[in-house]
């Protein structure tokens, strides 16, 4: 009989019953062949890989990390709630100590899904990262959390929700942003004023194999971390990297996510993208859970696997050396960057657009945030949508500083109730969340 | 009139039922190292004064392949296993004749590497010299595509006995399983064939010509000759026959929990408008995980002769042990069995040893003695129904994989509880009394399991899978593979699945009556596209012909069971 090394939870949420449409790449049968290997592989017995059913999310876990737009219930189906819940179910095991680590294999995705939300953008509604973290410090008391994200694409919703959070290190990993969906994601990229360095976006060029993935982890991703020192490590662990997948361009392998998975040692992973789902899912994913669980995975190989012809060239392998160079000169000035950024009790004005494909909806928003040395900053985002809504949400930090606190509800009240269909306050102090229609 | 027999751990229990009831029954010792001594003398027993010509029907449960397995006395076998990609094949190893060859078929059926067939014939060589005579062969994805197994039983057929496939085992995806299910199969094959044939030869020279069923893992029946092909399916055939002997007395339309309360353990198992649960996978107990088709059930460390003992915080402890039978008995330690003689509920046994047990606990309690005698029992209750609960949770906790099972999820929560087993009658009031659960002491409690034997109906399932993009419908379980169009459809499969289900049930020996009480078990579809565009469908279904009791029987025993 096999027997793991450590305890690995995995929750297995493939939601067989549900799909954008009949041929969306995010459909019925993405986890279908996944499913099929690992049970034919026995993944489920092996004592100390422990399978939870998942639980689904309610309207409160969603309202510490998004406003949705009008509310929870309009932009989500079951799917996204029960998704989301793979996610939580996987993060109680893990908190509980019930396993060392785990690994929720759900789908829809969510890393797309900004703070606010009005529909869905690249296949996400809700971001289920982004939810199970928020519901983490609210429920444990965690402090400080790494959100690793290695999706191909970049994560911008995760992005979003914790740009101005210096106690959530979010990096992502991805295909460079001028060469893919949704466009964004560069090194420049670092946070809020309160946040600099915090978010970090390492853009990969298309080609990068599991030799530039691997050099990223370990001379960047896992040096950032040690200095970070995060209570809890989160993968988003996307796998639309693989040299098969038909939407992106890289050459990563199974045994490249094996490994990177064994560097990284996350405390929990969330499956995102991957769209190979035959060639790639299958393999990649039992990796991952080989890995988590500590068993070998040198035998976990795609069928037509040739490392000869992946091989990246010299130049990509510069390229990815001179990001990391970059990367890691921006980490170092962190403090800096934050203190140069503002005085505090200043007022910053950022204007954005957001388009979302899945849904067809185009959005505009002027956030102001108010800069500070002592917690993430209090903001407001305005938000207006076609078709549709106009809205005000404002954020108060979960370990908001008085001054922050203050600052939040005067965003708050001073509001103007005929400009905006809603105004909502989410004051993560105190787990509270307020519509004034 | 059928006859239906069931060896125990203790004893052999034989009963000869009419349409009118238990007309005869009798209990022999088992002895374990003769348990065919142990059948025969309870045929010989039971056939006493009867006419065997009126016997249509035999059903055998026995422990012989579960216990060979278990003592470890079963065939040197070789495993010749092809794994490809994925976990090392090495850790599901069998015994020393095992050998992982190449060859490598993907999920959907594909051969990614060929079978290298110099490579079989040398490890063929290699399990010749060792003496083997069985042989098992087993490849990843074999459910999908079973030609590299048949394949190397063509190479080696001709120098061994027996060569067991693992595509026959289950239509279930899961390799390690099928592994250590083929493996058993070849393992116990030549002790079940001797046994069943010198059973068969015997009951013929007695005159009974009937074929003779026998009992499986899963509560249903299949014919002496179907059982050659997978011997190990009557593994564990023990338990199911208790919980099959329960059914007519369970409640139509509810849950029901059924509880076997033995000398050293307390099965639990649980029926649903009368038809038992499975197992998800298979057998799983102990040190063995399979593919073999089982009800599903658990045992506890607790009966009737558990060891009773208070420990260092002064707090009564229950078994999980057995030192020996009680007190009343001649054992050497207190017993829940020696509580009840205490309590005046159980009149056999010696009354003064049961209270000099009782008393040496009760005196480390700081209680008197009926009073202990009470607590025990109480805690015997308690410590059962604890256990039924977390498995009931267990059963409600299991995970799903579409929207509508999270949505729609069947909750188990049982109305009725089924006592059976020796002290049975005792615990039914009170467990009543504390729960507030209907709880029904089963009629004929102390041979309610051949009773269960004996009017077990046949049970099969089958497998099909349809992938109209490579044009094909295959149930490899069942050696069948036809092509079809792109338009083959979800009625289509079905149809295919019934018909092959059918020809199962009867080459089992089932009656055509039970041919209606087929359920679809699983079905998928799903879409296969490739650049955006549909390029056909996988159709998967599992039917099975559910476990339950033959017609004809169920409304007399209820009846009986009124009266008594």
């Amino acid at each position: 009989m096999l027997n793991a090394p450590h305890k690995t939870g995995l929750v297995f949420f493939p939601a067989f019953d549900w799909a954008i449409d009949p041929t969306h790449p995010e459909r019925e049968e993405r986890l279908l062949y996944t499913q099929d290997q690992v049970t034919e592989e026995g993944v489920f017995d092996v004592p100390e890989i422990i399978e939870y059913k998942p639980e689904i999310v309610t309207p409160k876990d969603i309202q510490r990390a998004h406003f949705c737009v009008p509310d929870e219930q309009a932009v989500t189906t079951e799917s996204h709630l029960i998704s989301a819940g793979g996610a939580k179910a996987i993060a109680n095991a893990v908190m509980l100590n019930e396993v060392k680590n785990g690994f929720a294999l759900v789908r829809p995705p969510g890393h797309h899904s900004m703070r606010v939300t009005h529909g869905g953008r690249g296949f996400c509604h809700i971001n289920i990262e982004a939810i199970m973290v928020e519901y983490i410090r609210s429920q444990y008391g965690v402090k400080r959390i790494a959100v690793i994200d290695t999706d191909c694409h970049h994560g911008d919703g995760t992005n979003d929700i914790f740009w101005h959070d210096p106690d959530v290190l979010f990096i992502s990993l991805h295909q460079d942003g001028r060469t893919m969906y949704p466009g964004t994601g560069f090194p420049s990229d670092l946070g809020g004023p309160n946040a600099k360095g915090s978010n970090l976006n390492i853009p990969l060029p298309p080609g990068t194999s599991n030799e530039g993935y691997l050099y990223v982890i370990e001379n960047c991703v896992l040096p950032v971390i040690e200095a970070f020192k995060p209570d809890l490590v989160v993968n988003s662990a996307g796998q639309d990297n693989h040299y098969t997948d038909p939407l992106t361009n890289m050459n990563f392998s199974a045994q490249g996510y094996a490994r990177l998975t064994s560097m990284l040692k996350p405390d929990i992973a969330v499956l995102e993208g991957g769209y190979a789902i035959e060639g790639a899912l299958p393999y990649v994913n039992l990796g991952i859970i080989l890995a988590m669980a500590g068993i070998d995975y040198s035998g976990v190989v795609e069928p037509n696997y040739d490392p000869e012809r992946l091989k990246q060239s010299v130049s990509i392998t510069d390229k990815i050396k001179t990001t990391c160079d970059q990367i890691m000169t921006y980490w170092d000035q962190r403090y800096e960057l934050r203190e140069a950024a503002g005085e505090p009790g200043q007022i910053m004005t950022r204007h954005r657009e957001v388009f979302y494909d899945t849904d067809n909806i185009f959005e505009r928003q002027k956030e102001k945030v108010r800069v500070c040395r002592d917690c993430g900053g209090s903001f407001e985002v305005d938000s207006k949508a076609t078709p549709g809504n106009h809205i005000l949400g404002v954020h108060i930090p979960i370990n908001a500083c008085k001054a922050c606190r203050e600052q939040g509800y005067e965003f708050y009240d001073r509001a103007d109730n005929t400009k905006y269909q809603r105004i909502y306050l989410q004051d993560r102090t105190t787990d509270l969340y307020e519509v004034k229609q | 009139m059928i006859l239906g027999l069931d060896v125990g751990g203790t004893n052999t229990d034989v009963v000869f039922l009419s349409q009118k009831g238990v007309q005869k029954y009798v209990k022999v010792p088992t002895q374990p190292d003769n348990l065919f001594k142990s059948v025969l003398s309870g045929f010989t027993l039971i056939l006493e004064g009867v006419d065997p010509a009126c016997i249509e029907r035999v059903v055998i449960s026995t422990t012989l392949t579960t216990n060979a397995i278990v003592q470890q006395t079963v065939t040197p076998v070789g495993m010749i296993v092809s794994a490809g990609p994925g976990i090392d094949p090495e850790n599901f190893r069998t015994g020393e004749h095992y050998y992982a060859v190449g060859g490598s078929i993907n999920h959907r059926g594909r051969e990614i590497e060929p079978i290298n067939e110099m490579e079989i014939q040398i490890v063929g060589e290699k399990l010749q010299k060792a003496g083997i005579e069985y042989v098992g062969v087993v490849s990843k994805f074999c459910v999908r595509n079973p030609s590299h197994e048949i394949l190397i039983k063509r190479t080696l057929n001709k120098q061994f006995k027996h060569i067991f496939l693992g595509h026959h085992v289950s239509g279930n995806l899961n390799f390690p399983r099928r592994i250590a299910t083929t493996h058993m199969n070849a393992a116990v094959y030549p002790l079940h064939k001797e046994f069943f044939q010198a059973v068969k030869q015997s009951l013929e020279e007695m005159g009974l010509t009937v074929p003779i069923q026998i009992l499986k893992a899963d509560g249903g029946t299949m014919t002496l000759e179907a059982s050659m092909d997978f011997p190990a399916q009557t593994v564990l055939s023990g338990p199911a026959a208790s919980i099959m002997g329960a059914i007519p007395y369970a409640p139509d339309g509810q849950d029901a929990v059924v509880l076997d309360i033995g000398g050293t353990t307390t099965d639990i198992a649980f029926l649903v408008d009368k038809t038992p649960l499975l197992e998800p996978v298979g057998i799983q107990r102990g040190g063995y995980k399979s593919l073999i088709r089982s009800l599903r059930t658990d045992s506890k460390g607790i009966g009737g002769d558990s060891a009773l003992r208070v420990n260092d915080e002064g707090k009564l402890t229950v078994g999980p042990d057995r030192m020996g039978p009680a007190m009343a008995f001649g054992g050497s330690v207190p017993t829940p069995t020696d509580a009840l003689v205490v309590l005046g509920l159980m009149e056999e046994g010696d009354q003064d040893q049961a209270r000099q047990g009782i008393k040496s606990i009760a005196d480390q309690l700081g209680m008197a003695e009926k009073e202990a005698a009470e607590h025990i029992f109480k805690i015997c209750c308690n410590i059962i129904l604890k256990k039924t609960f977390e498995m009931i949770d267990t059963l409600n906790a299991k995970p799903v994989y579409t929207v509508h099972d999270f949505l729609e999820g069947y909750k188990f929560s049982p109305d009725t509880i089924l006592l059976m087993g020796g002290p049975a009658r005792f615990f039914a009031e009170k467990i009543q009394d504390m729960y507030q659960l209907e709880t029904i002491a089963v009629p004929y409690a102390s041979v309610a399991n051949a009773i269960g034997a004996a009017l077990a109906r046949t049970t099969c399932e089958v497998t099909v899978n349809a992938d109209t993009e490579q044009g094909v419908v295959t149930a490899h379980e069942e050696d069948f593979a036809e092509p079809i169009s792109k338009s083959f459809s979800k009625d289509d499969l079905v149809e295919t699945a019934y018909s092959l289900l059918k020809g199962k049930a009867e080459n089992a020996g089932a009656d055509p009556d039970t041919l209606n009480e087929v359920e679809v078990v699983e079905f998928q579809e799903f879409n296969i596209v490739r650049n955006f565009s549909p390029k056909g469908k996988i159709l998967r279904t599992k039917i099975q012909l559910k476990p339950g009791l033959i017609h004809g029987y169920e409304s007399m025993l209820n009846q009986q069971a009124l009266e008594n």
